[in-house]
C-alpha cells in the first residue's frame, strides 16, 4: 500500500509525529503542548518498529512517554499551573528564531535530498535480538554502559540536591 | 492429534479455520482481527464476573451479602451495572478541559487493551509473540500514568488533581520494584519473551513442576512483583488515589456515566493483564502444576491461575487497611527497591553456584536475613510501642 | 519499503520545529520541550541510517546505530530531568518562568 513510493502506515506516523510537533510550538496552554509533545513520542516510538528496531521503540515509550513525558507535566504544574501566564506566549524576537529554524530545516532537507540516490538499496532487516543487544552492551559498549549508569545516578542526585526547597524554612528532621 | 492435544489447541484450529475461508493475501489480517476479538470479548467478560465477585467476596468477609437480587445469587449484576452506566446522563464541567477530558478514558483503555497482547493465554496461544514482550508491557503500563493524569487535571477538580498527583507519584514510585522484580525471571530464563518464559518453567522433577515461585529468589520476585502489581494498579491497600472514604472518587471524581465505567474498566483490565504477567513469570504461565495433570488445557490452567490471583486480590482488598501515602512512598524506596536489588544478586548466585542443595541453602538465608534485618532496620524508626487494646467499658 | 530520505525529512521537520520551539518561545519548559524534540529526531537519524546501513554479518559493531540510540534516549533522560530541577528552582527563586526576564546575569 503505497502512496507516492511511501507506505501508507508511513505517512500516517509521519503525520502525527509532525502535527504532534507543530501543536506543542503553536499552542498557548502549556499541558496541551506537554500532552502533544506526548503524541510525537508516540509517533517517533511507531516510526522506530518500523524501522525494525524494537528495543529503541519501546524504550522510547517507556522512558519518553512513561518518565519524561509526566517529569515535564509535573514541572509544569509545580512552576505556573496552567492558568493564564503574566506574559506573552512568543518572545518578542520570534521571526528572527522562526527563520532560523526554517533556514536549519532548508539546509538539512536540501542535504537529504541532494546526497541520496533514488535506490537506496535496503537489505534484509539486521538480526538484532534483546539477546545480541545484551550481549554487546557486555561486551563492546560495557564502558559506555558504565559511564551512562554514573551519569544517571549524578543526574538523580542532582536534580533532587537542585529541586528540593531550601532546608533552613523546614523543620529539622523532616521528611 | 489426539483429543486432548485438539482440546488445548482449540482455539488456535478455531482461527485457523475461520482463516481459511478469506483469499491468502487476507489470512494473515483475519488471524489477527480474530484474536483480538477475542481478547476484547474474554477479559471484559471476566471483568464483568470479577465485579459481581468482588461485591459478594467483599461483602462475605464484611459480614453482610452481596448483591443478590439480580439473577441466582445476583451473578446478572453486572448487566444490571452495564445498563445503568450506559444511561447515566454524561455530565462534564463547564470549565473542564473538554478534550483532554474525554481522551483520558480512551488512552486507558486502549492502552491497558494494547498490553493484553504479548500475553501467553495458552500454548500457541499469543497475539503477538514478540522478542521484548516484557518491555513492551511495561512501556504500555507507564504509559496508562499519563491518562491518569489527564483525568485529574482536566476536571478542574482540586480533589481530583490531588488524587491524580497521588495517583501518578504512586504509579511512577513502584514501577522501579516492578521492573526489578520482573527482571530476575528473565535473567534466568534469558529471554525477554514471555513465550519463553513460559516455556522455560514447563519441566517437572517428579511431579513437581520447574516454576520460578518454588525457587528462593522466584518466591521473593513473586512477592515483591504482586506487591508492586497491587500499587501499580491502585489496588487496596495501595488505593489511596481512589479511597472512597478521603478523596470522594479521586481522579475520576468529575466522570459519570459511560466514561466512568470505561476507567473503571481500564482499572480492572491493568490488573487481570499484570496479574497475568505475574503468572507468566512466575508461576509457570499456561503450565499444570503437577506432571499428571497435564490433560487438562493449558489455557484452563491459565484461567484457572488468574481467578486465583483474583480471589487473593478481592481477599487483600477485603482484609488489609489502607496505607498512608508516606508510608507507601517509604515502603516503595526504603524496603522494596533494596529488596529487589538483593533478589538480582541472589539470582546471579543462584545462576553461578551450579546445581545442588547448596545453592538452595545460600539463596534462602541471604533473602531472609536481608528481609528479617531490613523490616526490624526500616520499623524501629517508626518508635511504635507494643499494642494497646482498648475495649469498650 | 519507505526510502530512507523519507525518514531523514521527517527528522529534519521535527528537529526544525523543536528549534523554532527553543528560540520562540518563552517559557523556561517549552524550551526544555524543544531541547527533547531535537534530540529525539537525531535519535530518528541515527536509527534510519542505522537500519539501512550495510551489515556485516556477525560483524562486532552492527548495532553502533541502535545503541548509540539507546544511550542517546538514557543520557535525554538525565538533561530532561536536570534541567527540569533547574526551572523549578529558578522559580521557587523568582516565582517566574519567563525566560526574557531571567537578565541577572546580563551586562
Amino acid at each position: 500500500m503505497m502512496i507516492f513510493g511511501l507506505s501508507i502506515v508511513f505517512v500516517f506516523t509521519a503525520i502525527i509525529t509532525v502535527a504532534g510537533a507543530l501543536a506543542a510550538a503553536l499552542m498557548r496552554n502549556l499541558i496541551h503542548c506537554a500532552l502533544s509533545l506526548t503524541v510525537t513520542f508516540g509517533g517517533l516510538a511507531l516510526l522506530y518498529l518500523q524501522l525494525d528496531a524494537q528495543f529503541a521503540g519501546f524504550a522510547q515509550i517507556l522512558v519518553y512517554i512513561g518518565a519524561v513525558a509526566i517529569l515535564v507535566v509535573f514541572a509544569i504544574l509545580l512552576t505556573r499551573g496552567a492558568g493564564h501566564s503574566e506574559y506573552k506566549d512568543f518572545s518578542n524576537r520570534w521571526f528572527g528564531g522562526l527563520a532560523l529554524a526554517a533556514g536549519a530545516f532548508a539546509l538539512l532537507a536540501w542535504a537529504v535530498v541532494r546526497s541520496l540516490p533514488d535506490n537506496v538499496t535496503t537489505g534484509a532487516a539486521p538480526a538484532v535480538t534483546v539477546q545480541t543487544i545484551g550481549k554487546s552492551l557486555m561486551s563492546t559498549y560495557v564502558l559506555p554502559l558504565e559511564i551512562v549508569a554514573v551519569l544517571l545516578t549524578v543526574a538523580l542526585i542532582g536534580a533532587v540536591i537542585v529541586a528540593m526547597p531550601e532546608s533552613s524554612s523546614t523543620k529539622a528532621g523532616g521528611r | 492429534m489426539n483429543m486432548v492435544q485438539k482440546l488445548d489447541q482449540i482455539f488456535v484450529l478455531l482461527q485457523h479455520w475461520v482463516a481459511g475461508f478469506f483469499p491468502l493475501w487476507l489470512q494473515p489480517l483475519v488471524s489477527a482481527i480474530l484474536a483480538v476479538v477475542a481478547i476484547v470479548a474474554a477479559f471484559p467478560g471476566i471483568f464483568a464476573l470479577t465485579t459481581v465477585l468482588e461485591r459478594k467476596g467483599l461483602g462475605r468477609i464484611q459480614n453482610r451479602l452481596g448483591p443478590n437480587r439480580v439473577g441466582p445469587f445476583g451473578l446478572f449484576q453486572p448487566v444490571a451495572d452495564g445498563i445503568k452506566s450506559l444511561t447515566k446522563e454524561d455530565i462534564v464541567p463547564l470549565s473542564a478541559d473538554a478534550v483532554v477530558h474525554f481522551l483520558a478514558p480512551v488512552v486507558l483503555v486502549v492502552a491497558i487493551f494494547l498490553g493484553f497482547a504479548v500475553l501467553p493465554v495458552g500454548r500457541n496461544m499469543v497475539l503477538m509473540d514478540v522478542d521484548a514482550g516484557l518491555l513492551f508491557f511495561f512501556a504500555i503500563g507507564a504509559s496508562t500514568e499519563l491518562s491518569i493524569f489527564m483525568a485529574g487535571w482536566s476536571s478542574r477538580n482540586k480533589y481530583s488533581l490531588l488524587g491524580a498527583m497521588r495517583a501518578v507519584a504512586q504509579m511512577i514510585s513502584y514501577e522501579v520494584p516492578l521492573l526489578l522484580s520482573s527482571v530476575v525471571a528473565v535473567m534466568i530464563t534469558g529471554s525477554l519473551s514471555p513465550v519463553r518464559i513460559v516455556e522455560a518453567q514447563g519441566g517437572f522433577t517428579g511431579i513437581l513442576p520447574h516454576w520460578y515461585v518454588f525457587t528462593p529468589w522466584g518466591f521473593a520476585g513473586f512477592c515483591l512483583f504482586v506487591v508492586a502489581a497491587l500499587a501499580e494498579t491502585n489496588r487496596s491497600p495501595f488505593d489511596l488515589p481512589e479511597g472512597e472514604s478521603e478523596l470522594v472518587a479521586g481522579y475520576f471524581t468529575e466522570y459519570s456515566g459511560f466514561k466512568f465505567a470505561l476507567f473503571f474498566l481500564g482499572e480492572y483490565l491493568g490488573m487481570f493483564s499484570i496479574a497475568g504477567f505475574a503468572i507468566t513469570l512466575f508461576l509457570g504461565g499456561w503450565g499444570a502444576p503437577f506432571s499428571f495433570l497435564e490433560f487438562v488445557p493449558s489455557w484452563g490452567w491459565f484461567f484457572l491461575k488468574l481467578l486465583g490471583a483474583i480471589f487473593f486480590f478481592i481477599w487483600l482488598r477485603g482484609t488489609l487497611p489502607r496505607l498512608r501515602q508516606d508510608q507507601l512512598m517509604n515502603f516503595a524506596w526504603k524496603f522494596m527497591l533494596p529488596m529487589t536489588l538483593l533478589n538480582l544478586v541472589v539470582a546471579g548466585a543462584w545462576r553461578f553456584f551450579g546445581e545442588g542443595w547448596l545453592r538452595w541453602v545460600v539463596c534462602s538465608l541471604v533473602l531472609v536475613t536481608a528481609y528479617v534485618l531490613l523490616g526490624r532496620v526500616l520499623m524501629r524508626r517508626q518508635g511504635l510501642g507494643a499494642r494497646v487494646y482498648r475495649y469498650a467499658e | 519499503m519507505t526510502p530512507l530520505s523519507a525518514f531523514l525529512l521527517v527528522a529534519a521537520l521535527v528537529f526544525s520545529i523543536g528549534l523554532a520551539i527553543a528560540l520562540t518561545r518563552r517559557n523556561a519548559i517549552l524550551v526544555l520541550i524543544g531541547i527533547e524534540l531535537m534530540l529525539n529526531a537525531a535519535n530518528l537519524n541515527l536509527i534510519a541510517f542505522w537500519r539501512f546501513g550495510e551489515h556485516a554479518a556477525g560483524h562486532a559493531d552492527a548495532l553502533r546505530g541502535m545503541m548509540f540510540a539507546i544511550f542517546s534516549i538514557a543520557v535525554a533522560a538525565a538533561e530532561a530531568a536536570v534541567g527540569l530541577g533547574l526551572a523549578i528552582a529558578y522559580h521557587r527563586h523568582s516565582k517566574t518562568t519567563d525566560l526574557d526576564a531571567m537578565t541577572r546575569m546580563k551586562g
